[in-house]
């Protein structure tokens, strides 16, 4: 153990105490400006339409959604955790075929330069392509269902590919040259340092797909669905029951953030030991 | 090809050629390179940078093909990596995802070593070196010496014959270095090790080696060569700095940096 491990485990100073604690009255500040804004928020929603500074017909407001959606938890049509079941399962399902779809290519272009070097155009031009624009066709070709799932991956996986990709491709080259001066095969170069380095890149790749999937299911489901949440907010918006539209719209933030959490708590568990 | 001793050379390069093709142009890097290195004995090869010293290495370790010529290990022709040759780096390069103790494993991994004995003999090891506190320890939490000295047991891991290494100190600091540098000669001394030691510091060299050899800017060939010998040294080798302080060291100094053609800015 080093000198300096041993002294910042002594008495911490007063000044450092003192440091300690004004880092910590900034972080709550932080919390508490952020929990204002969304009360703010809330607040000028609740207000406005009560006050017919804007029709509520258009807006709703957050007392109606409770209420709303406690309904339609009883529900016999229109089951609010029904269609958010469907919804969720298919951005999980979306996501995750895109995740280990997305890695399994960039481990093949990663193997075979060449087919990189040849299929690189058709990639990019696939990713800058929007994708919203194939919804009709891949309603007609394959259904309402897998035509939700078919967008979710259409989505996430490009993206997913080129950003896997191109971490593989800069793996340190002398993390390379070490394992294979222990005499390394390819596929142990693979297995024993590009996989585990670019672990962080693919955490990023995640947090980016999670949103993307969710964007493809519901997309999916304005076209093609009989459930989901997707459908619950195009059905809500003909009928102009905005109470419906905005219960589904506040339930796709919390999906969202939840989502979010738990990729975070992933992100901290993996990455505790690198720097 | 049998020595005038009658002994194998651990390592002999033949009239080694390198050339390097990109779009931009080719590259000679090494041109008629012969070299010959006894077993057990420590050389040390000082050049500027960009002269081919480190190609030299991969080319030992085999991960490297000379364009003509022949490399010989133990005097059987180099065909890729070998078990015999362990390689240490510039830098620690120790891999940020695994323990120390697993860093160190990585070598018997790849060899598909029997894990129980390399796990012992890691611990060993790195016990030996002043790390057996921090085996489960990640790379990050330790100082930049103690990671080389990780590194190095990394390398002997395997149990190699032969060592490469490839400036292994130039990312310390000077103290961390010249300590260190007292430390590893001990240590493949002691086992008996034939190493060879790749470095631009030319102090380095002549501290630690019995033999400097001096290559020529690119293309790499052996320009000079220069048995390192201490005069009241008694029975062994001084250690690196207390050879630093011989009357000779100075000598063999200002020899080479004549040999080397040093122009600032040139």
């Amino acid at each position: 153990m080093s000198a300096d491990d041993r002294e910042s485990r002594s008495a911490p100073s007063a000044m450092y105490t003192a440091f300690l604690r004004r880092v910590r009255i900034r972080r709550r500040l932080i919390l508490v400006c952020q929990a204002l804004a969304l009360l703010a928020f809330v607040l000028v929603w609740e207000i406005a339409p009560r006050a017919h500074w804007v029709n509520p017909m258009l807006t709703s407001y957050p007392s109606a959604i409770w209420p709303a959606f406690v309904e339609m938890i009883g529900a016999e049509d229109n089951n609010i955790l029904f269609h958010t079941w469907i919804t969720l399962v298919e951005t999980v399902v979306g996501f995750a075929i895109s995740m280990v779809m997305g890695v399994a290519i960039a481990m093949a272009l990663w193997w075979w330069e060449f087919l990189y070097r040849v299929v690189d155009p058709f990639m990019v031009v696939a990713n800058a392509l929007p994708k919203i624009a194939l919804v009709p066709i891949f309603y007609i070709w394959l259904g309402d269902e897998a035509s939700i799932y078919a967008m979710a991956v259409a989505i996430a996986l490009f993206i997913t590919i080129l950003m896997v990709y191109s971490g593989f491709r800069e793996s340190d080259p002398n993390k390379i040259k070490l394992i294979r001066t222990f005499g390394a095969s390819k596929a142990q170069i693979l297995r024993k340092v590009v996989l585990p380095g670019n672990v962080p890149v693919m955490i990023a790749a995640l947090k980016i797909n999670v949103g993307l999937a969710l964007v493809g299911v519901i997309v999916g489901e304005f076209q093609a669905a009989k459930a989901g949440l997707g459908h619950l907010i195009i059905y809500g918006s003909q009928i102009f029951a905005m109470n419906l539209v905005m219960t589904a719209i506040t339930i796709l933030a919390v999906i969202s953030t939840v989502m979010y959490l738990i990729i975070l708590y992933v992100e901290n568990r993996v990455m505790q030991h690198r720097q | 090809m049998a020595q005038a001793d009658g002994t194998t050379p651990k390592v002999e390069l033949r009239d080694i050629h390198l050339r390097y093709f990109t779009l931009e142009g080719e590259t000679e890097a090494v041109r008629g390179l012969s070299l010959r290195v006894r077993p057990g004995e420590f050389v040390g090869i000082v050049g500027q940078s960009g002269c081919g010293k480190s190609t030299l290495l991969s080319l030992i370790a085999g991960i490297l093909e000379p364009t003509a010529g022949e490399v010989l290990v133990d005097g059987r022709p180099v065909r890729g990596p070998s078990p015999v040759c362990g390689y240490m780096l510039q830098q620690d390069y120790l891999f940020e995802w695994r323990s120390i103790l697993q860093n160190v494993l990585i070598g018997p991994e790849i060899q598909g070593l029997e894990m129980a004995r390399a796990r012992d003999r890691a611990l060993e090891l790195l016990r030996r070196y002043g790390l057996g506190e921090f085996t489960e320890h990640y790379p990050h939490q330790l100082s930049g010496g103690m990671r080389q000295r990780a590194a190095l047991a990394r390398t002997l891991c395997t149990e190699p014959d032969i060592l490469l290494l490839d400036e292994p100190f130039s990312a310390l600091d000077f103290q961390t270095r010249l300590a260190l540098a007292d430390e590893v000669g001990e240590i493949l001394r002691r086992e008996g090790k034939t190493v060879i030691l790749v470095t631009h510091d030319i102090s380095e060299a002549v501290s630690m080696a019995d033999r400097v050899v001096v290559m020529s800017k690119r293309p790499g060939f052996v320009k000079a060569e220069h048995e390192i010998r201490f005069a009241d040294a008694g029975a062994g080798r001084p250690t690196p700095f207390e050879a630093r302080n011989k009357p000779e060291f100075r000598d063999y100094f200002n020899q080479i940096w004549g040999e080397l053609e040093i122009h600032v800015g040139g």
